[in-house]
């Protein structure tokens, strides 16, 4: 069984069906990638499986556990961590209380320790700005932190949004980077992304997705040469 | 020494605003509403005290105690009532709600207490000290709240920075979203939020008839509408700001009460006001806010 399985998702804002009946799967230890072009709905399908936005109907298994009617703090608990789109690092407080949310639920405090040292031994430039106010970070050290609080959860999934939405491209390749490490050391990656490029040259399968629905989906290398993803996101 | 006088007592009044203050702004930052029966909870709270002191001659301390753990209940569930409800309804709706709440606390305490105004007996017991050969004289009372709000002010700034529960409440204010996705309760962190914030008003409640004795069912508003004023003054949503706010504002109150006029005194408090928002309209040590695209 797969790890992650959504079944005919469909969710709406109002009367706008923005998802109208997605499925997918991810097998533990995939990097899998959703693109598709601004709208398409990743964002909501993201925010639907970690309970921010309620679905309309279909369901959402995760490790065999129901996601579509657990509220969206139990979510981080049971394993999955989300880095949601722009970030969303509290901008007010410092790097090192930002981290130590994303290990809000843990009880366990020498596990905790581990888990920081692991995210400063990933990202140094955190832990040298440890006391600094979030806020002041850049775009690119913000990421970073946000990827650093969701592994402060020990999650066995990882959900990222748009990692490398308004970075240099010098910093875009060192985020892949890291969604590689991280995919390496054991856990899973639910991708998306507009950045088709990128996305399909490290996942391992890929979905693409159009107003709301999956167009596309098999092996990303098979995808990347598909002539029409090639035409509406390569830009070949 | 008539200036050092003025100076002391509108710090005392300063600090019991300030108290209340605070209980608008950790509600605005954290539930994103203003809670307009905040001033009612302090009436409610000396009621409290009043009846249980003065009718069953129940010790002061113990009196106080039950005043804050009751009236930290009553937020909790007058949230849970009235407000969650509409957690997702316009903020005009919550506001009004609010109002509606005010007065239902107000007519209630009128049919059990009566509309005549009680004599409340103040709980603190400490003896006045006199300063340089008797020139200036401070109150225990005012000895004593300045006292216990500067405690319960270094009290929740120390909870609000350091522990857990002061970080999630951070978290929560700052991207509630993002607070869930950490693992945090939302609805439990409002709940807590209240919980406070009534707690703190039931001893400003107590502070405040204690210095003032005059209870009526009416007597938490004015100082209810002073201290929302302190909190915006000091900038809405900040804890510092609150304090600042609130102590300046019985500064301000108290020194135009001694030099200028008793009766213009809150005209010219609520001028201080309108004036601090033309020059900075987040307040005094209100943040910037940048709307989320």
């Amino acid at each position: 069984m797969a790890m992650l399985e959504v079944k005919d998702l469909e969710v709406c804002y109002g009367v706008i069906r923005a998802v109208k009946g997605v499925s997918f799967s991810v097998e533990q230890g995939e990097i899998i990638a959703l693109i598709g072009a601004n709208g398409a709905g990743k964002t909501t399908i993201l925010h639907t499986i970690t309970g921010l936005i309620p679905a309309k109907s279909g369901s959402i298994v995760f490790e065999g556990k129901e996601l579509t009617k657990t509220p969206a703090h139990k979510i981080v608990a049971m394993g999955m961590a989300h880095v949601p789109e722009g970030r969303r690092v509290f901008q007010q407080l410092t790097v090192l209380e930002n981290l130590r949310l994303g290990a809000y639920t843990r009880k366990d405090k020498a596990e905790v320790r581990e888990s920081l040292e692991k995210v400063y031994a990933r990202f140094p430039r955190l832990e040298e700005r440890k006391n600094q106010i979030a806020g002041t970070l850049s775009g690119g050290e913000q990421q970073m932190l946000a990827m650093g609080r969701a592994l402060m959860s020990n999650p066995r999934i990882i959900l990222m949004d748009e990692p490398s939405m308004g970075l240099s491209p010098l910093l875009v390749s060192e985020i892949f980077d890291i969604i590689r490490v991280i995919s390496e050391s054991g856990t899973t990656v639910l991708l998306v992304e507009q950045n088709a490029k990128k996305a399909l040259a490290i996942a391992d399968r890929a979905y693409v997705l159009e107003t709301g629905t999956i167009t596309l989906s098999g092996k990303a290398s098979d995808l990347m040469h598909n002539p029409s993803v090639q035409k509406a996101y390569l830009g070949e | 020494m008539e200036f050092v006088s003025y100076l002391v007592s509108g710090i005392s009044l300063g600090s019991i605003y300030a108290l209340i203050a605070l209980g608008y702004t950790m509600v605005y930052g954290i539930a994103k509403m203003l809670n307009f029966a905040h001033g009612d909870i302090i009436m409610i709270g000396a009621y409290i005290i009043y009846t249980l002191s003065t009718t069953a001659g129940v010790p002061p301390v113990v009196s106080v105690l039950c005043s804050i753990v009751a009236c930290a209940v009553m937020g909790v569930v007058i949230e849970r009532v009235a407000y969650k409800p509409l957690r997702n309804a316009s903020s005009l709706a919550v506001l009004i709600t609010a109002i509606g709440v005010s007065y239902l606390l107000q007519n209630a305490a009128l049919l059990i207490f009566g509309s005549d105004t009680k004599s409340f007996t103040s709980v603190i017991t400490l003896p006045s000290i006199t300063l340089f050969n008797g020139a200036l004289h401070i109150s225990g009372e005012t000895i004593a709240t300045i006292v216990v709000s500067l405690i319960l002010m270094i009290a929740l700034t120390l909870f609000i920075n350091k522990t857990k529960p002061g970080r999630a409440m951070r978290a929560v204010s700052e991207d509630r979203g993002a607070a869930q996705l950490m693992g945090i309760n939302v609805n439990a962190t409002i709940t807590l939020t209240f919980a406070i914030g009534s707690a703190l008003a039931a001893v400003a409640g107590t502070l405040l008839c204690s210095a003032y004795p005059a209870l009526s069912p009416t007597t938490g508003s004015m100082p209810g509408i002073k201290a929302f004023t302190a909190a915006v003054f000091g900038g809405i949503g900040s804890i510092p700001g609150a304090m600042l706010g609130g102590v300046l504002l019985g500064i301000i109150e108290n020194l135009s009460k001694g030099y200028i006029s008793t009766q213009l005194s809150d005209a010219i408090v609520f001028a201080v006001l309108i004036l601090v928002l033309l020059i900075k309209p987040t307040g005094l040590l209100g943040k910037k806010i940048s709307e989320k695209v």
